[in-house]
């Protein structure tokens, strides 16, 4: 079984709406989003929700008031300033280290383990997929990342399917890190702007350091001709496959307010054909 | 003031609103860029760097002659860093938060701190001020601590504008807490929206006055508009797409030197941003 994660360092270059189109393409396909932080591949994808999870991301500190006896050994232990003088814990602050419940004189902090958010499993119209929703101001998206991914390489051996197509966060931190690992391949989306071109090379960069093979395509690609043909000469002279180029076009736009994938929304023409001719040659890289 | 420019969805338009708005202030301004993952701004203000230093975060390191294998360390770490086998001590300081617990604990005073390489913290100077930035170090998974850093240059009574992550998890909320205004970018697309819902949630749990900037305003619907009226969310500004504006992105070109009606809408935006947290704080 093989995992292609859509990946671009810059946000908004066109992961999920490229993920969806293939989604639309591929057969016997298991889709997974990465992107718990702002998930938005079921806006596309209208999942049909069969299984929903709780998702128990870590602990977070609470002092007891009644057997607190305000000592401060909490407050000079902290290094995240999550204590407040009054001697009430900021979840947000938190880091679920610990170091207070375990040192408390008093044993007067509990630490008890807080729900971060939700997963599921569902099905749309075109295959089973893992989804997450990472609650608001949450830590842990790496581990609830790692964990959707799991899940989608489960329910992926489960029906015998070939492939999973994950779409993945922006960045190259945490969530980012816990997309990659493990991954067939990742397919870079860009933009041909100087942020695009920036964030692609640091990307790569993260891909090469877990060595994680790469191919990258160019969206939006005649906002600006000459950036394109840097981005694919700086990517062939990598030795990295340049899958293709998608024009700059409000169709996009069009098909995602529909709620449809920009191959349901026109089946035919430029932009259909540059979707499909990179799905074939990701095909022949993966 | 501190005013943090944020989205949800990545790709909106933070960076624009952030460095076009720095830069029509004139002089005076400080641009903080807090997204150290995939930090954009430089390359539109073309800041002169002039200090550059590594930031590290605690880390432990044990002294194998001290340690008496009492597994005090191991049992207080909530992060799998120090793990025993056998007679074996083994740390994997990439897993570490420097939350200092082991060596709260350590009878033997056997754990020192040494430091891990978070990224670059880089500060210079740009038309209208000072910059600073950070760099998270390819292959660190943790922002939050080099966000912090890149906060610690805020110079009080100037104008600081913070250029956020995306997201609503610790990046973003990192580079949000404590400022006195949250300016949000969105697009009036179903993702734009979808996203920018989540964003607003998360600044309402911070308690920070905030208002919208509506970019790309001519391409989608007009739910955000409808969102924005029942979530009383003032409206400060409307970019309507144009190709002019975003090929002068594509190369780093800022819009208000392009086309430079823009420096006075930007200016404006400024004011309302600045009477809205004004009256903000007079309620509060």
């Amino acid at each position: 079984m093989k995992e292609l994660v859509v990946l671009s360092g810059k946000g908004g270059t066109g992961k999920t709406s490229l993920t969806a189109a293939f989604a639309s393409i591929a057969e016997n396909i298991v889709l997974c989003d990465a992107d718990v932080d702002a998930a938005d591949l079921h806006l596309l994808m209208d999942p049909d929700v069969r299984k929903k999870t709780d998702f128990m991301g870590g602990n977070i500190a609470s002092i007891d008031a009644e057997k607190c006896t305000m000592c401060g050994q909490c407050i000079d232990l902290c290094r995240f300033d999550a204590i407040r003088d009054d001697f009430v814990v900021d979840k947000i602050d938190c880091e679920g280290c610990g170091v207070c419940v375990d040192l408390c004189p008093e044993q007067a902090i509990d630490f008890p383990v807080v729900k971060c958010g939700e997963w599921y499993i569902s099905d749309t119209r075109f295959g089973a997929m893992v989804h997450a929703r990472l609650g608001i101001a949450e830590e842990n998206s790496g581990k609830l990342v790692t964990l959707v991914r799991q899940e989608a390489k489960k329910l992926a051996e489960a029906k015998h399917m070939q492939l999973i197509i994950t779409d993945g966060p922006p960045g190259v931190g945490c969530p980012v890190i816990a997309s990659v690992g493990g991954a067939t391949a990742l397919l870079v989306v860009t933009e041909p702007t100087v942020s695009g071109l920036h964030d692609m090379q640091r990307l790569l960069e993260l891909a090469a350091h877990f060595k994680v093979p790469c191919m990258v395509c160019v969206n939006k690609f005649d906002l600006n001709m000459e950036q394109t043909a840097a981005i694919k000469k700086l990517i062939t002279e990598k030795g990295i496959p340049f899958v293709g180029t998608i024009p700059f076009d409000p169709e996009f736009v069009k098909s995602m307010v529909l709620g449809k994938t920009i191959l349901e929304y026109r089946r035919e023409g430029e932009l259909s054909s540059a979707v499909k001719k990179i799905w074939e040659r990701i095909q022949e890289n993966l | 003031m501190i005013i943090s420019v944020a989205s949800g969805k990545g790709g909106t338009g933070k960076t624009t609103v952030a460095t076009n708005l720095a830069v029509s202030m004139g002089t005076g301004v400080q641009l903080l860029d807090c997204d150290v993952e995939e930090p954009n701004a430089h390359l539109f203000v073309s800041p002169v760097m002039e200090q550059s230093e590594t930031v590290f975060t605690a880390v432990p390191e044990i002294d194998k002659d001290k340690c008496t294998l009492c597994r005090k360390c191991s049992d207080i770490c909530r992060f799998n860093v120090i793990a025993i086998a056998g007679k074996i001590i083994l740390t994997f300081p990439e897993l570490c938060h420097s939350c200092g617990g082991c060596i709260a604990v350590c009878p033997e005073g056997a754990i020192t701190e040494i430091g891990r390489d978070l990224g670059l913290l880089e500060q210079g100077v740009f038309s209208a001020g000072d910059f600073v930035h950070g760099r998270l170090r390819i292959g660190e998974a943790m922002s939050p601590p080099l966000i912090k850093k890149v906060r610690e240059r805020i110079k009080p009574g100037k104008i600081s504008i913070i250029d956020a992550p995306p997201g609503t998890s610790c990046p973003v909320i990192t580079a949000m807490k404590g400022t006195d205004f949250v300016l949000m970018v969105t697009e009036p697309t179903p993702f734009g929206l979808h996203d920018l819902k989540l964003a607003v949630e998360a600044v309402k749990l911070l308690g920070i006055p905030h208002g919208l900037v509506i970019n790309r305003s001519d391409m989608g619907n007009d739910d955000v508009w409808q969102y924005a009226r029942t979530e009383n969310l003032p409206i400060l500004m409307e970019i309507p797409f144009d190709r002019a504006i975003a090929e002068a992105y594509s190369r780093g070109h800022l819009m208000v030197e392009s086309m430079p009606a823009w420096k006075g809408k930007f200016q404006e935006l400024f004011s309302r941003i600045e009477t809205l947290s004004k009256a903000w704080e007079n309620r509060n």
